[in-house]
């Protein structure tokens, strides 16, 4: 089951002659070689593990914050090691382009290698046949028609229908005389070509997803029922261009979400509450046409060039605040995050102007508002059963003003003085829908008007996916090939003997691994020699003593 | 009805599991009996057929039997003990004979509770960790079963039934949940195709692996070889020789390696589809990946001069470790958009 000898990792390494070209080669050399290609696969997967260790910014930017939190001893030092960016640290980007340079060097020689192969014949045939793999003979009745050639002819037609490769030789036995007339035959061509398509789609894959990621963008925005998100970089809540990414690249159309509904498990077992169906109807406007469309978890809608996927969602209680006059000083749907699968979701209102002093709220929201017996309140189913909304109220600085982009999740509660709720002895102010409640401190009024539904969408523009896919499917099919086509030579050859009878033997060299090589060799030998009468076994020498084996 | 119904898929389950372990145990008097018969012929000085009919076979070791005038594999009649656990009336040992029937039956039951399961819960049954335990070992055996027909594999079967032993026996008790119906990103064509093809390739794997250990066993000079001669695993003698092991869990692994292959790309489409991405490094992805590199890594290690052996199959283990890994610590332990164990 040795490799075939033609292979490319089968040639020595030579050791380096002195000089810069001579160990630029030899470097070369190491760094294509099967050894380094196999040692930087190992290495590849043994840096892959510490990103499932610790949180990744890419896939999860609130966990590594945490980590800071948890471990702030361990966490810079992780982080200066790129521990949160494994996926794009330096190191691990070092060993897949190394490996990527390996695997260039490996195939493009390998891939000239093969097309010689694939013009030259197939070789000699080998002197002796019965030291080789499936080896047999038969012995086929003589004819003034029939020699040893014209049986060979018949041996070759036959390869020659199970595509193979084949070459007629014809020697003169150096022992017997005899002439010996033989045919070289191989197939399989197409293992090492899968071979070749699947590392060179591997390649493909990796510069794809390189291009793809560089003119690529992806991001990210909430809309509450009603709302209307125009694609323009202004409109995101966050955003992740590509290296080579442009404005105007957005194209322009819009996206009104109209409803967004889910549906609940209600049947009272174990999975009572769990989400059944979440779909957000959308009317989308593009280039002036409308229309109307349904985005669902595993349904993206397709717009403009772009995937736009359905991520979470939430509640967004509309919320008024009037001054003592009555005045509203601030009113909208305020999408409020979930906390917990019943949706108990927590969200911040901010009034900067407008009121006597700046003001904070925050606010947790129950769709199905229960109390625990220690008096806390929790939702203990997440649609809408019966809502209330409680609110803490702040004043003092929100510290808007210093510049720095502060979350609109959250609210910086170090220079404000808390009012109600806590420690504060003022209870917390709560309200269902249609309620309205005094601010303390005569400062005005909140109330809650209605309770809208947001959704969050996600915006990605990926130009190579589609030829990431294809070579995907070159891997697979080049995988297939390369792994269960067998490639191997298959020998004929016949003798004539003193006695008129032909002496046909046959043979197999698997190159490569081959399980079935021995039965083809069977197979041929029994289709061929049934197209002949079979000689009398009592004859000189019975099937399974050829005279040659006996030397 | 769903409760009724699961709960007799639960019956079975655990019916199938004491079927298996009588199955466990006859393979095991089976290996206990052929190691006490090489006792018995080396006392004796008998002749012994040293795993030689299927190494012997040029080759010739997925295909069944021998063939073109090589040595068949069943036709050692002569000698005590052959390759196949046949006694010297040419048949095979009761206790193996039993093993492979109540494993048979023990899957005939087995995939009625995984099936009802289905029913009760009216779509696939592998959507939470339970389920993909129960479905992942109903289709090691299976795969186990099929291969016989081609191979024998007899003396895998105390490796194989131990192995869904414990598997469903870890799965009953910890991650067992009633049925609940999927939530919206599982409700997917691709639910099927990714999670049945990964089931697959890891049945594949699983016996890939057992071969690569036992032929480090018979590997002298390995750290397992020298356990093993420690051991006195006598039985081991009338097992398979390393070669023929190494060939026949490069054919089981390579097919897992394909499955592996389509279970990568099949999750990068679904999660395309659900997440917005194709490929994101979520945790679960990262061991997919690893795992694929890792027996990525044991192909070329049989094709690399100095790794053949021991050594490749050192890394089919540590690949069949890794599938473990990210199938009972993974799942359970690390946080990720793959939380669908159902815990
Ligand atoms: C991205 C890195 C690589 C991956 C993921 C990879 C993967 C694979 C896989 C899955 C196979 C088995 C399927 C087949 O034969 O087509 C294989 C075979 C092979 N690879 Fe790679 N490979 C990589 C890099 C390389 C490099 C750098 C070389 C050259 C030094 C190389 C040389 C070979 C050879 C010669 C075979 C045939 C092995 C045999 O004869 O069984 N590969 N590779």
């Amino acid at each position: 089951m040795s490799r075939p000898s033609d292979h490319y990792d089968s040639t020595e390494i030579t050791q380096p002659r002195l000089g810069p070209v001579g160990w630029l080669r030899w470097f070369w050399r190491q760094l294509t070689s099967m050894r380094t290609a196999l040692f930087l696969l190992l290495l590849l997967a043994l840096a892959a593990v510490p990103g499932s260790l610790v949180p990744q910014r890419a896939a999860d930017p609130n966990g590594v914050t945490q980590y800071f939190v948890d471990n702030p001893d361990l966490a810079p030092v992780l982080d200066s090691v790129q521990a949160f960016d494994v996926y794009t640290s330096v190191w691990f980007s070092s060993i897949y382009l190394l490996l990527f340079v390996s695997l260039i060097g490996c195939v493009i020689p390998r891939t000239k290698h093969h097309f010689e192969a694939l013009r030259a014949k197939p070789p000699r045939t080998p002197a002796r046949l019965s030291r080789l793999a499936g080896f047999t003979t038969r012995e086929i009745e003589g004819a003034p028609d029939r020699s040893a050639a014209s049986v060979i002819e018949s041996a070759r037609a036959l390869l020659k229908r199970q595509r193979y490769r084949t070459v007629v030789f014809t020697n003169v036995d150096k022992r017997t005389g005899q002439e010996v007339v033989s045919v070289s035959a191989e197939r399989g061509y197409l293992r090492e070509t899968g071979n070749l398509v699947f590392h060179s789609a591997l390649v493909g894959i990796l510069l794809a997803v390189g291009i793809g990621g560089g003119f690529g963008y992806s991001g990210q925005r909430v809309i509450v029922e009603g709302q209307t998100f125009v694609n323009t970089l202004l409109a995101y809540d966050s955003f992740n261009p590509g290296r080579f990414f442009n404005d105007s690249q957005l194209a322009p159309y819009s996206i009104t979400l109209d409803e967004f509904e889910a549906t609940y498990e209600t049947q009272p077992n174990n999975a009572f509450g769990q989400p059944l169906d979440y779909t957000a109807s959308v009317t989308t406007s593009e280039g002036g046409d409308e229309s109307e469309a349904a985005i669902k978890v595993n349904e993206p809608l397709k717009i403009g060039g772009t995937d736009v996927f359905l991520l979470g969602n939430g509640y967004a209680p509309t919320i008024t605040v009037r001054d003592t006059e009555g005045e509203v000083v601030f009113t909208d749907s305020v999408p409020f995050l979930p906390q917990d699968s019943n949706l108990t979701s927590l969200g911040v209102v901010k009034i900067p102007d407008g009121l006597a002093d700046q003001v904070g709220l925050i606010g947790f929201f129950y769709p199905t508002q229960a109390e625990s017996a220690t008096g806390a309140y929790f939702s203990s189913f997440p649609s809408l059963e019966y809502p209330v909304l409680t609110l803490n109220v702040y004043d003092g600085d929100l510290g808007l003003d210093g510049g720095v982009p502060a979350s609109v999740y959250s609210l910086d509660t170090d220079s404000m003085n808390q009012l109600t709720g806590g420690s504060t002895g003022v209870d917390s102010i709560e309200l269902v829908p249609g309620q309205e409640a005094e601010l303390p401190n005569g400062l005005g009024t909140v109330s809650l008007d209605d309770v809208k539904r947001f959704a969050s969408f996600d915006v990605h523009h990926d130009s190579t996916q589609g030829w990431v896919l294809l070579f995907a499917i070159l891997v697979t099919a080049g995988l297939l090939t390369s792994l269960f086509i067998p490639r191997r030579r298959v020998w004929v050859k016949a003798a004539e003997r003193a006695d008129g009878t032909l002496h046909v033997e046959y043979a197999g060299l698997a190159r490569g691994d081959d399980p079935r090589l021995d039965e083809a060799v069977d197979a041929l030998a029994t289709r061929h020699a049934a197209g002949f009468p079979a000689a009398d076994p009592a004859g000189s020498g019975g099937p399974s003593s050829p005279p040659e084996s006996k030397a | 009805m769903t409760q009724t119904l699961d709960d007799l898929s639960l019956i079975l389950i655990y019916s199938a599991m004491g079927v298996y372990a009588l199955a466990f145990i006859a393979f095991t008097l089976d290996l206990a009996r052929r190691s006490s018969t090489v006792k018995k012929a080396v006392a004796e000085d008998v002749p012994v057929a040293v795993g030689a009919g299927v190494s012997g076979a040029s080759g010739s070791v997925l295909s069944k039997g021998g063939s073109g005038g090589s040595g068949d594999s069943g036709d050692s009649a002569d000698s005590l003990v052959s390759l196949e656990g046949r006694d010297s009336s040419g048949r095979r040992s009761l206790a193996l004979r039993l093993g492979v029937v109540f494993t048979v039956l023990a899957f005939v039951i087995q995939l009625a509770g995984v099936i009802l399961r289905g029913i009760a819960a009216a779509r696939v049954p592998w959507a939470n960790m339970y389920e993909f335990s129960i479905t992942g070992t109903v289709l090691i055996v299976a795969v186990f079963l099929v291969l016989l027909l081609r191979e024998d594999l007899r003396f895998l079967g105390t490796f194989v039934t131990g192995l869904v032993l414990v598997l469903l026996g870890v799965s009953t008790i910890n991650y067992y949940v009633a049925i609940s119906p999927l939530p919206p990103a599982l409700q997917s064509a691709w639910l099927v195709i990714h999670v049945l093809v990964a089931i697959l390739g890891t049945a594949f794997f699983a016996l890939g692996g057992a071969l690569s250990i036992i032929q480090l066993l018979q590997t002298r000079g390995d750290a397992m070889g020298r356990l093993s001669a420690a051991l006195r695993l006598r039985f081991l003698r009338t097992l398979p020789d390393a070669d023929s092991l190494e060939r026949l869990a490069y054919r089981v692994n390579i097919v897992g390696f394909v499955f592996w292959t389509f279970t990568l790309i099949a999750g990068a489409i679904w999660a395309e589809r659900a997440w917005g991405r194709y490929w994101g490094w979520d945790t679960k992805e990262v061991w997919t990946f690893i795992i694929w590199v890792i027996y990525a890594g044991y192909i070329h290690a049989r094709a690399t001069r100095g790794w053949r052996g021991s050594r490749s199959a050192w890394l089919a283990i540590v690949g069949f470790a890794a599938v473990l890994f990210n199938f009972g610590v993974v799942n359970v332990f690390f946080k990720g958009l793959h939380a669908y164990s159902g815990l």
